[in-house]
Order: structure tokens, then C-alpha cells, then sequence
């Protein structure tokens, strides 16, 4: 009788089985699948070759290499600072820890916008370095480097966050077992430490460089919306569609799923060689 | 955990040289022009003009660069350090800011150009959904009830603010009969009433509005795109974008008894281009918005040129004959008129808290 009762519970009825599934699915369609297909549907709507002519336009050869550079410097940037911290805090006790923990989320809990104008505030001619900044001719907001600034901001505590929880449970006994029996501090590291932490930390990159390359917020702030110059790809896809030219802005949006997709296709790719690493 | 914090300093000095490095290599020859909203097709093909001619005259080869966006909004970026070398905004108030806060820029700028510094002028006009289905003829016609009226937020666009004197403006003249009347002492009472019922007109006007957005170009989409409102105040020439863009079988213009002469200005940068080293460029710049051919690009992109001489014919065709008055005229100048109407604690202030009661 019991065992028949938990069976029951374990496996509901087909009914309820078959709405839970079906609810799942529509979600799935209406909020995941719907969107890329009508930014796929209305990037190609007038053909081929005109979305291919929107790609390669200059403002948006330009955009698209903004995008990657600043990629390419807020996520090693991050991947670095998001090891250093959760390591020192997962690892080490001390005073303070939790406060830091906390300050960590910070760049979530604030508003992009807020998260823009506090470079504008420090960085512009009227903050507080603006004199500074003058006077050795230096140009950081509305310019590239306060573009990246502000996506590193926003974007760093998603590796951090990934490894803290991990490594506090993990806790430390395995380092210590390692240096007991004589690893210097790198090679516990790169054999102890990295390996434990690997797929967390994969995690933490793809988000954050999915983050970096589609942040809008932030980055409309400090850009100054230069042709050609400061606008990443989601500011040119806003311009294009405020310019009636909605073919093109959703050309520009596809680029955009299409350099998410990549980082999935990616992730998917390094899991499986792991794996396969791993089986060896 | 030393080695590991001093790894992280040396990082950030690396980076730190890299990020210095970039922006201070040449811009001799690069220009940048920050302007407005509604004027990205007109700078566009200008600055296609505006190259050649530079390339005959000096035999150098220019980039211009364009930046967008509500004109409060660019004048408040260029003050925080963006590096224009020229400003074309909406209205003169903007560029006053720029001046006063940044002192990038002498107080009289706008006596260094022909007529104001302006070389083009727009009007406010009305965008009605094809067949005019509400009747919307004049002024009057947007405080019906079941009327809804689309117009950006006077607080943060230039062409809302130029909406909102144009409404005040319509019903200054309305009681008045002749706008002179609002300088003559004589007339101090009769003003103060006619001042009153604008006051209440304007209030009523923002109770029809269900949709503040920040900018000009916002708000187009949001009559054009989301459809929502029955009636969109707009620029002139954001009006006939919309209808081109967007097809002649479904929007057409709407031109009131009375609108507002607004005279969207430019200014070069002083500061800026001293040190940028594109003094002359940047002047010559400004300069050759008045030439034939400028004015005849401006003419083309439905902004009404200063010579209609130099535009062709049958562009200054299209433009509909409509009775306006000057800011300085109604409003005693944009100082006043931000003054009194748009600054924290003004006018629209007071009467947009209590749209509600």
C-alpha cells in the first residue's frame, strides 16, 4: 500500500503529466523560440542580399568590432578579477567577508543607467577627475575606453558569483592535502583549484560575455553615440530602427542573436570536449 | 595572495597606458557634429556636400561625425566632455547651456551668424492618421473630448518644448488679436488674462496626452509604430519624414491657423576646436550651411531654408503657407521662456502634476 502511494506521487496522473509538459513547451515558444524567429523573419523579410548589404555597411562593421573589442577586454578582465576575488573569499575567512560578498552584486543591484552615470560623474569634464583627465588630454567617457570601463562594471559579478558558492563548498581540504604533500602554490592551482571549478567558471564567462556584448544601458550613457565610432552593436540596432529602417535594425539584432548562438554552439562544444577529456 | 593583488595592479597599469593611448592620436581632419533628433537624413547628405567642397577648396580629405538624440540631452553630453567641434541643436536654450555651464563657448554665439545663427527654420504642424477621422483643424481641436494628443516631454526634447509655446502662442493670439499688444504696458491687464486662459488651455492639453516620451523621434514611433493618439504635434519636417517613410495613404498633415517660427541654430565649439586644431574646418563648416547648395539639401529634407532663392522650386512647393510668430515676440527669448515655463518649479511643472485632479 505504501509503495503503491509513493508510486502514485512519483508519477501522476497522464493528464496532469501532459498539461505540465504542454504549459512548459508554449512557455518555451512564446518567450524563447517567437522572438528569434521573428528577428531572423524580419531581418531576412526583403531578402538576402539586402540584410547582407546592412551587415556590411560601415556603421555596422564598425559597431560590430566595437562589440568584440569590448568583449574581448571586459571578459579576460573579469574571468582574472572574478578568480582572484571568489578565491580569496571562498577560501580565506576574514572581516569584512560578507560586506565584500555583498559589494560584489553591487553592479547587479543598481540600474544601468546609474551604473553609466557614475563614469559621467567621475570620468566628465566636471567630475571629480575631469580636470585631471583635461589637463593630460585624456578622453574617457564618450569614447571607447568608457564604453568598456562601463561594461566591465556591469558585467563583473557574474563570474564571481558563479565561483563563490563553489568553492566555499568545496572548501579548501583538497589544496591543503596538495601542499602537504609538497605542490607549490601554482601547481595546487592550476591542478587542484581549476579543475574544481571549471564548469562553473565556463558558465560565468558565457554569461558574461553574452552580458558585455548585448549591454545596452550603461553603454547608451557614456557613448556620446558617434557614427561609426561609439556605438556598439544593441545602440546601432536602436539607431536603425528610429531611423524608419527596420530591415536594417533587425539585420544589426540578428547579428546579435546570431554572436549569442555562437556562445552557446561554444559552450556546448568546450562541455563536450571536457567530457570527452575526461572519459580518456 | 601578494603576488596575486600585485598581478592585479600591474594589469590595471597596462590596461590603464593602453586605454590612454587611444584617444589621443591625430583628429586634424576628422569634424564632429552633434546634433538633434529629426536631423539625420538632412546632416547626412550635407556632409556628403559639405566633404567635396573642402576636398576642391584645401585638397584634404575630412570625416564628419555624426552624433544624435534629444538636443538636451546632446547639449548636456557635450558640457560632460563629449568632443564636438560643431552643435546643431533645437533651440538656442541648449546652446546657451553649453556656454553658461562650460564657458566652452562665448555668451554671443549667436551673433556670429546670419539670422540668429539659424541657417534653417521649421514649424510645429499636426500629423493626423489619414482621412482626419476626429476632425482635427486647429489648436482648439486637440482638447476635445476623446481626443488624444501625442508630444514628446517638453522637459527633455527640444521640439516638445517648441509644441508647448506654439499651443501658448496660438491662444496668446487668439484673445489678443494682435500679438504687439504683449510688449505694450498699456495693455499689462488684457495680457495677464489672455496669459491666464492659455494657462488653462495648455493645462487641459496635457490632460490629453497618455504618453510623455523623451524625444522627437520617440515619439513618432509611438504615433506611427505603436499607433497609439488620434493627433502628433510635430516638426514640420518630422512630419513629412513620417509620411515618406511611412506611406502617403496613411497619416496626412494637419496645418494650424497659427504656429511657431523655430529657428534651430548651430555654433561652433571654440574651446574645443582650439584644441582639437579644426578651428577653420569647423567654421567653414557652419559657414556653408548658407551656400546655395546647403540650402538647397535643406530645402530637399523639409526644413525651410533661410534663401528659398537657392532651393529648388519645387521643393519650397510643398512647404503649406502657415501664419507664425518668433519666441522673442510671445516669449521674450528662449531665457524667458525656459524660465518662466520649463525650469523645476515652472509652469509646465505645475500644470503637469495636476493633470490628474
Amino acid at each position: 500500500m505504501q509503495s503503491r502511494h509513493i508510486e502514485k506521487g512519483l508519477y501522476p496522473p497522464f493528464i496532469i503529466n501532459a498539461l505540465i509538459t504542454a504549459i512548459t513547451l508554449v512557455f518555451l515558444a512564446l518567450f524563447l523560440i517567437l522572438p528569434l524567429v521573428v528577428i531572423f523573419g524580419e531581418a531576412f523579410r526583403e531578402g538576402i542580399s539586402i540584410w547582407w548589404g546592412s551587415i556590411v555597411e560601415q556603421e555596422a562593421l564598425s559597431a560590430l568590432r566595437l562589440t568584440l573589442l569590448v568583449a574581448a577586454i571586459a571578459v579576460p578582465f573579469n574571468l582574472f578579477f572574478g578568480i582572484v576575488a571568489s578565491w580569496a573569499l571562498a577560501k580565506f575567512d576574514f572581516w569584512g567577508r560578507s560586506f565584500i560578498i555583498t559589494l560584489i552584486d553591487l553592479p547587479f543591484a543598481v540600474s544601468p543607467i546609474v551604473s553609466g552615470l557614475i563614469f559621467v560623474l567621475l570620468f566628465g569634464i566636471h567630475g571629480w577627475m575631469g580636470p585631471w583627465l583635461v589637463k593630460n588630454n585624456i578622453q574617457i567617457i564618450f569614447a571607447v575606453p568608457g564604453i568598456v570601463l562601463a561594461t566591465m562594471f556591469v558585467t563583473f559579478p557574474f563570474v564571481a558569483r558563479e565561483l563563490i558558492p563553489l568553492m566555499t563548498e568545496q572548501g579548501s581540504e583538497e589544496e591543503q592535502a596538495a601542499l602537504t604533500l609538497g605542490a607549490n602554490g601554482w601547481q595546487t592551482f592550476w591542478k587542484i583549484t581549476l579543475p574544481n571549478i571549471k564548469w562553473g567558471l565556463l558558465y560565468g564567462v558565457i554569461l558574461c560575455n553574452a552580458r558585455a556584448m548585448g549591454e545596452f544601458g550603461a553603454v547608451s550613457v557614456v557613448s556620446g553615440h558617434i557614427r561609426g565610432e561609439t556605438n556598439t552593436l544593441p545602440l546601432q540596432a536602436e539607431i536603425l530602427y528610429n531611423e524608419y529602417n527596420f530591415t536594417a535594425a533587425f539585420a544589426v539584432a540578428s547579428l546579435l542573436a546570431f554572436l549569442a548562438l555562437i556562445t552557446l554552439a561554444l559552450k556546448f562544444f568546450v562541455e563536450s570536449r571536457i567530457n570527452k577529456l575526461e572519459t580518456l | 595572495m601578494k603576488k596575486l593583488i600585485f598581478g592585479l595592479i600591474l594589469i590595471a597599469i597596462i590596461f590603464g597606458t593602453i586605454i590612454t593611448k587611444n584617444p589621443t592620436t591625430a583628429k586634424s581632419l576628422e569634424l564632429l557634429n552633434v546634433s538633434y533628433d529629426p536631423t539625420r537624413e538632412l546632416y547626412k547628405d550635407y556632409n556628403n556636400e559639405f566633404a567635396k567642397y573642402w576636398q576642391k577648396k584645401t585638397n584634404q580629405n575630412i570625416k564628419i561625425k555624426q552624433s544624435h538624440g534629444g538636443s538636451g540631452k546632446q547639449a548636456r553630453a557635450v558640457i560632460d566632455g563629449l568632443q564636438a567641434d560643431v552643435v546643431t541643436l533645437a533651440l538656442a536654450y541648449d546652446i546657451d547651456a553649453i556656454s553658461k555651464q562650460s564657458k566652452l563657448l562665448p555668451a554671443n554665439w549667436q551673433s556670429r551668424n546670419l539670422n540668429n545663427s539659424s541657417p534653417y527654420t521649421s514649424t510645429i504642424v499636426f500629423l493626423v492618421r489619414k482621412g482626419n477621422p476626429k476632425k482635427i483643424k486647429d489648436w482648439n481641436d486637440l482638447v476635445k473630448p476623446g481626443v488624444e494628443v501625442i508630444t514628446p516631454n517638453p522637459k527633455t526634447s527640444g521640439g516638445a518644448r517648441w509644441n508647448y509655446l506654439a499651443a501658448w502662442g496660438y491662444v496668446m493670439n487668439r484673445e489678443l488679436k494682435s500679438l504687439n499688444k504683449i510688449n505694450n504696458p498699456v495693455y499689462a491687464g488684457e495680457v495677464k488674462k489672455a496669459e491666464a486662459k492659455a494657462k488653462a488651455f495648455v493645462s487641459d492639453l496635457f490632460k490629453h496626452v497618455p504618453v510623455l516620451d523623451t524625444g522627437a523621434r520617440g515619439a513618432t514611433n509611438t504615433f506611427v509604430q505603436r499607433r497609439i493618439g488620434d493627433v502628433f504635434i510635430a516638426w514640420e519636417n518630422e512630419a513629412f519624414l513620417a509620411i515618406n517613410e511611412l506611406g502617403h495613404d496613411k497619416f496626412e498633415i494637419i496645418v494650424p491657423s497659427v504656429s511657431i517660427l523655430a529657428e534651430p541654430p548651430v555654433a561652433v565649439i571654440d574651446k574645443n576646436v582650439n584644441a582639437h586644431g579644426t578651428r577653420k574646418m569647423a567654421e567653414a563648416y557652419v559657414k556653408y550651411l548658407y551656400s546655395t547648395a546647403a540650402q538647397r539639401i535643406i530645402a530637399k529634407h523639409y526644413y525651410r531654408p533661410v534663401y528659398p532663392k537657392f532651393a529648388k522650386a519645387e521643393d519650397m512647393k510643398r512647404f503649406p503657407r502657415v501664419k507664425m510668430f518668433t519666441i522673442d515676440k510671445v516669449f521674450g527669448g528662449w531665457k524667458n521662456a525656459q524660465k518662466k515655463h520649463f525650469d523645476d518649479g515652472g509652469i509646465f511643472d505645475k500644470i503637469y502634476l495636476t493633470r490628474n485632479n
